[in-house]
């Protein structure tokens, strides 16, 4: 019983350190993406010592800057609701990665993990709840807030918020009829290793429908009214300063990962590494790790050598050594790496590995997939943004109402008829 | 463990239920609404109804409440009238008739015996189950429910909007 | 003491006698439906703690149809609540009197 409490308790600061700490990363990807877009060069000024890391510096002096800025609360309607406001837009974007399966349950000294935080037996329409209540950060920032562009704003966005709720829901419906199950983990193995039999082959239309709802859910451009920018000035987080706005800042982050993660797991597969399902890596497990130890060595050492490659000295100063900085350890590190299998193998050892080092194994291996998956997704995201413009409000409500939803009752009629005549 | 969990789910319900009816701005009522409601939720899943609970959050605190809010935002009381607060003699009738109330329904339930949750099967836990019956033995009031909502959408819609 | 049916009863009551109360005492039109809904859930909670205690699923599948008539009924309602709003331009109960003798 106390074991049980303190691996979920180990389960939640990871899972939560992992989003926390992948949040500069992708603001860091998002700004050098929307800048390659429009055919400019990012932030690449901030420094630590010399170093400009490509721009990676940059988060973290955006939240050195947050941290230390002035709040202003002007004036207020009521000043609880303009406190709680941010901090429920970003628990709500949080807490619903608790449902998501990072990896198949892992059998480690006689216990069982299972790699959720909690798996629930109805796992997907949590996921759901907590999009509606997040509707309510919004909705009591805007008011709080006590100005005309911020009160525009959260209306707007709840209106855009309730009305895509309901196109998401509708879309996962034929998915779960397909799964028999609203587990999340029962999905992703129901998908097997596959890659066509993963649901965005099996429901594609209503795969272009979550995403699209998707993208209305986070706020994110094309469906960026509630934000404006242009138009609205910054909608409802207009009158919010320092560590407020960097509260909805983080939760609209994290809002984001987070969906890229659950489109992941329903539609791509989740932790399924494609054509190679987990039984057969089971059984090979030994052979994975004598190929892929080295290739993976291999490979690093190819990107080493790249970026080292890349040394001029143009600057004359501290700014030249920027791609040795990266590339010389990155070789050190693999050609280490290659020695030590070739040690492990000219001793023998790497021919019978132990049960819990090859479980291990596979585990790490499904992991990096569902983190490849989801950066993918997050990249998609951000191509998105920087590509498409803006919708008008009515053409946005349009969508939603007369368009996604009786899309997606197709989707549930046509699903149903074609399992009831198979 | 689960006493704990109970009496603590119990006392967020109990006091922010006390606030709805106590608070003069309608938006404070409507939030202390919500916070009663996912409290409520959390005693559901206690029963065993996880669907329920999280069918509560996703449609009673996260859709009805928002609908709350929003014709709480657009029908704008202005501070004068939120004074004007009479406790008349009526008032006091009727609350104190609703305390009686409570004690009647309280002496009537307090029965023994005072048993403990039977064990559930995985059957009365799962979702599925509910399924299974909702287009079995219950299809008609799921029909007409459907029906009942329509009926709902497109009265709301005559209701509310402006004469042209 | 142990988790029994009557504890959830008497929260059950508790909160469907705040409800009453509440509809009793405001003048808020607004107020008043916020405490229909709350002895609605009062309610729910009833049925689904008689459901638990006896293993009936009916108890579940209640719940379920009064969540859905409860959404029903409040979307209409504010419907009402905003023409009356339109029309009298109030929406305290006590200052719409038009048919009183």
């Amino acid at each position: 019983m106390i074991l049980d409490i303190i691996i979920a308790a180990v389960k939640v600061i990871v899972i939560f350190a992992m989003v926390l700490t992948s949040v500069p990363i992708l603001i860091w990807m998002e700004r050098k993406g929307a800048a390659y877009i429009q055919d400019r060069r990012g932030p690449n000024r901030a420094a630590i010592l010399g170093v400009r890391l490509g721009g990676v510096i940059h988060s973290l002096a955006d939240a050195l800057k947050l941290f230390t800025k002035e709040e202003i609360a002007a004036a207020p309607v009521s000043k609880p609701l303009f406190y709680i406001a941010p901090m429920i837009a970003f628990f709500i974007a949080v807490v619903t990665v608790a449902v998501v399966p990072f990896a198949a349950p892992l059998k480690l000294f006689g216990y069982e993990f299972t790699l959720q935080v909690a798996d629930l037996n109805v796992g997907l329409i949590y996921v759901f709840a907590m999009s509606s209540i997040g509707v309510y950060g919004l909705l009591i920032a805007g008011w709080a807030a006590c100005g005309k562009y911020s009160l525009l704003g959260a209306l707007r966005s709840a209106a855009q918020m309730i009305s895509y709720e309901v196109a998401l829901g509708l879309s996962v419906v034929a998915l779960f009829l397909l799964s028999g199950s609203l587990k999340l983990q029962d999905i992703v193995m129901d998908q097997g290793a596959m890659v066509w039999h993963w649901n965005f082959i099996r429901q594609p239309l209503a795969f272009v429908l979550f995403l699209t709802a998707l993208f209305a859910e986070t706020n994110r451009l094309p469906f960026d009214l509630p934000e404006g920018e242009s138009e609205i000035v910054a909608g409802y987080h207009t009158e919010y300063s320092s560590m407020r706005f960097a509260l909805f800042f983080m939760g609209e982050y994290t809002h984001l990962i987070v969906g890229s993660l659950i489109i992941a797991t329903l539609f791509f597969g989740g932790w399924q590494f494609p054509f190679v399902g987990a039984a057969v890596m089971k059984e090979n497990i030994n052979q994975i790790i004598i190929l892929g130890w080295p290739a993976g060595a291999f490979f690093m050492l190819i990107f080493g050598w790249w970026l080292a490659s890349k040394f001029r000295r143009r600057y004359r100063d501290l700014r030249d050594y920027e791609p040795l900085v990266f590339g010389v350890p990155a070789m050190l590190f693999a050609i280490l790496l290659l020695m030590a299998w070739a040690g492990l193998m000219s001793r023998g050892l790497l021919g019978d590995i132990p049960q819990w080092a090859g479980d291990v194994a596979i585990f790490l291996i499904q992991l990096a997939t569902v983190l490849a998956k989801a950066i993918f997704f997050c990249a998609f995201f951000i191509w998105v943004r920087w590509t498409l413009p803006r919708f008008r409000y009515d053409q946005l409500m349009n969508l939603g109402w007369k368009v996604m939803i009786p899309l997606g009752v197709a989707n549930v009629a046509i699903t149903s008829a074609v399992m009831a005549f198979q | 463990m689960e006493t704990v969990l109970f009496y603590f789910l119990a006392a967020i319900t109990v006091v922010s239920a006390l606030l709805v009816i106590t608070r003069a701005n309608p938006i404070s009522s409507a939030l202390m609404l919500v916070v009663c409601f996912l409290a409520t939720a959390g005693i559901f899943a206690m029963l065993g109804a996880m669907f329920i609970a999280v069918i509560q959050v996703l449609l009673y605190a996260g859709a009805i409440m928002v609908l709350f809010i929003f014709v709480i935002m657009l029908i704008q009381t202005d501070a004068g009238d939120l004074k004007r607060r009479a406790i008349t003699f009526g008032k006091i009738l009727g609350a104190v008739a609703a305390v009686y109330l409570a004690i009647i329904l309280g002496i009537a339930a307090w029965r023994p015996p005072f048993i403990e949750a039977p064990q559930a099967g995985e059957a009365f836990l799962l979702p599925a189950t509910m399924g299974s019956q909702l287009l079995t033995t219950y299809i008609l009031p799921f029909e007409i429910l459907s029906v009942l909502l329509l009926i709902a959408i497109v009265g709301a819609v005559v209701l509310a909007k402006k004469k042209i | 003491m142990i988790i029994t049916v009557h504890h959830y009863l008497m929260l059950s009551i508790i909160l469907f006698v705040i409800g009453a109360i509440g509809v009793v005492t405001r003048r808020n039109a607004l107020i008043i439906f916020m405490s229909i809904e709350l002895m609605l859930n009062a309610v729910n909670i009833a049925f689904l703690a008689f459901a638990r205690w006896n293993l009936l699923i009916e108890g579940k599948m209640i719940v379920l149809f009064v969540l859905a008539v409860a959404a029903a009924e409040a979307a209409v309602g504010l419907g009402i609540i905003i023409s009356i709003y339109r029309n009298r331009q109030t929406v305290y109960v006590d200052e719409m009197r038009l048919l009183k003798g």
